[in-house]
């Protein structure tokens, strides 16, 4: 007996067709961008990521995806929670306007914040006059990139737990526990590992972020300039192997947040095993 | 300790799920909670565990464990068990952890010591006949070893009273049967008052002290199962606690005129429908002075104790359930395609301007 679609022409055209694609859209590039940061040697390399410009494009963008990450498990977390433990009039808006960063094209998101905090916008104008300056500063790029990745952690709880329910909490509570203690001991374990897959979504999205964040960086170099900036800036004064050594930095990190996600959906899957 | 309820309602947005209901269970008594899907045995169940709030307008409730009244009181102060209809077991915590779980979060001055805790939660576990498997994860237990896990886990902590939310629901019948029993065993060797949720009247007639029974968010009927299933106070109450047939036709000049069966009644002139459980219809190979009743056998299913014989006949509106003795379907060498005659030994009615209860016995 053969299964429907099972002929071995069939299979073999879609395997090939499959591998073809993918190495052709996919590994392709990413050969050529470490193929291209090398090509003139190691030395040459290590020259252009060392560089002091370079450099600090790596803080900034470590540091605003360090400072993200925090910001974004909590409201992620909290609104989670709060969509799927309550039931309150808006609740189904509110969950529709969790996917609002999903939907908007970066950019606008970027010219939506320098309106509103600008020197001259709506909010900006108030803050100017009490010398606070977010646009075309770090902050300003904080607030972009908490906009873009806001929903990561929350769209990959709320599904799990609308399917675990609140069962488990409620026999946590008529046992006596407290709220903290129930979250840290029941709620917690439950959603761990979606919790560390939002997360490094969250991580990937906010080193990688260029859009909103090129509206309202400004790009000044050495001060709000971050590793996707810094590479387009280097790109287009013509310093193709600059380009490229920053190019194979963020594949790089891109890299290690596959791997990591990869082991996480290994171990999710063996536990799940185990059971 | 006694649960006192008095006065508690329950409105979801517009619909109310619980017309304002007065019970009192007294100490040490094991109370079923019986009724359909929707009839809102759950939700009084919840309310009492301090899960839902009863309505605080037009009129507030109140609820009272004991002489403690516990209506503004939080669920984890209100010192109950509650066991859950799919066990609600931390999924990623050991059994013995599970059970342990009531006395680990305990404030500090109250917290057993860890030397305490562990031989308590043997204790349960012991009891619960589950000792070998403390290590084991929930998920590798089956449906009725995590249901006991779930009640050791809602022992543990010494609760006043213990509510169940269709403890045995979600197990097969031979697991359920043997749950039952243990749980009364128990109940009967630690004597906490509790309360259990059910749709099964079997579960509650064979476990409960007192069946509380309900429909549409109101009280029909409490009393202990003998009482509620000899008397009946209505005729929901009737139908919901066991198979019953119909019997609709005219009563003339005391005969009661069904197509072309009768049947002597002590009744006045009328519409009138009787109601009759499988174990009063008898069956015979003659009409009687009283009765001319003939029906076909369409289906045997000789299991168990009685053989149960379907009856159909085209003055019937819904084909008929009879029990019978093996003795006596031997007796009248029953096959399907039979014609016989059913000899009513009692019957019921429930008329729905009277209240009174009808009833009329005959000599079988």
């Amino acid at each position: 007996m053969r299964r429907i679609g099972d002929a071995p022409a069939v299979r073999r055209l879609l395997i090939g067709a499959a591998l073809l694609l993918s190495a052709l859209f996919l590994l392709l590039p990413l050969v050529a961008i470490f193929a291209q940061a090398f090509s003139q040697g190691v030395m040459v390399f290590w020259a252009n990521v060392s560089n002091t410009f370079t450099l600090h494009a790596i803080g900034l963008t470590l540091v605003i995806a360090l400072l993200t990450i925090p910001i974004c498990l909590v409201f992620g977390v909290a609104l989670a929670w709060l969509v799927t433990r309550f039931s309150f009039p808006g609740r189904r808006i509110l969950q529709t306007l969790i996917d609002i960063p999903f939907a908007v094209s970066p950019v606008v998101a970027g010219l939506i914040y320098l309106l509103l905090y600008g020197r001259n916008g709506w909010i900006g104008s108030w803050l100017d006059t009490h010398d606070i300056q977010l646009m075309f500063a770090w902050p300003g790029i904080l607030m972009v990139t908490i906009f873009v990745t806001c929903p990561f952690v929350a769209r990959e709880l709320i599904p799990l737990m609308q399917a675990q329910g609140s069962r488990e909490e409620e026999a946590a509570v008529t046992l006596g526990a407290g709220g903290w203690t129930t979250f840290r001991r029941v709620t917690l374990p439950n959603i761990r590992w979606a919790l560390l897959y939002g997360i490094i979504l969250t991580n990937a999205r906010a080193v990688g972020e260029f859009g909103a964040v090129s509206v309202v960086a400004g790009a000044i170099r050495g001060k709000t300039n971050t590793l996707p900036l810094h590479l387009e800036q280097l790109y287009q004064d013509y310093n193709a192997v600059g380009a490229f050594a920053s190019a194979a930095l963020l594949a790089l990190i891109a890299l290690l947040t596959l791997a990591a996600k990869a082991g996480l959906e290994w171990r999710a899957a063996r536990q799940e095993a185990f059971l | 300790m006694s649960i006192r309820l008095q006065n508690i309602s329950k409105h979801f947005a517009n619909t109310q799920a619980l017309e304002p209901i007065n019970l009192d269970i007294h100490e040490g008594e094991l109370v079923g909670l019986l009724g359909p899907s929707g009839s809102g045995k759950t939700t009084l169940l919840r309310i009492i565990a301090g899960l839902e709030s009863a309505d605080r307008s037009p009129q507030p409730g109140k609820i009272l464990f004991g002489d403690r009244d516990v209506t503004n009181v939080h669920v984890r102060d209100r010192r109950i068990g509650f066991v859950f209809q799919h066990y609600a077991l931390f999924r990623h915590m050991s059994v013995y952890d599970n059970v342990a779980f009531g006395l680990t979060v305990m404030p500090k001055k109250r917290r057993p010591s860890n030397g305490e805790i562990r031989a308590r939660v043997f204790r349960l576990l012991e009891m619960v006949q589950l000792q070998h498997l403390a290590n084991r994860l929930p998920a590798q237990l089956s449906g009725g070893q995590q249901q006991r896990v779930s009640l050791a886990r809602a022992l543990a902590v010494e609760p006043d009273v213990l509510l169940l939310d269709e403890p045995f629901g979600a197990l097969d019948a031979k697991v359920r049967q043997d749950l039952r029993r243990w749980l009364r065993r128990l109940h009967e060797e630690l004597n906490f008052t509790s309360v259990f949720v059910t749709h099964d009247q079997e579960e509650a007639l064979e476990l409960s002290d007192r069946v509380v029974v309900m429909s549409n968010g109101r009280i029909e009927q409490i009393d202990t199962p003998e009482t509620l299933y000899r008397s009946p106070k209505n005729r929901f109450v009737f139908e919901f606690l066991g198979d019953v047939n119909h019997l609709e036709g005219k009563v003339h000049q005391g005969v009661l005129t069904c197509g072309d069966a009768h049947l002597t009644v002590d009744l006045p002139d009328g519409d009138e429908e009787l109601l009759l459980r499988p174990h009063e219809v008898r069956l015979a190979q003659q009409p009687s002075a009283e009765s001319h009743l003939p029906v076909t056998v369409t289906a045997i299913s000789p299991v168990g104790a009685e053989v149960r014989v379907e009856l159909e006949a085209d003055w019937l509106a819904k084909p008929w359930l009879a029990t019978v003795r093996h003795a006596d379907f031997e007796q009248l060498e029953m096959r399907r395609g039979q014609r016989l005659f059913v000899h009513p030994r009692q019957w019921h009615r429930f008329p729905a301007t009277e209240s009174k209860v009808t009833e009329q016995s005959r000599a079988a």
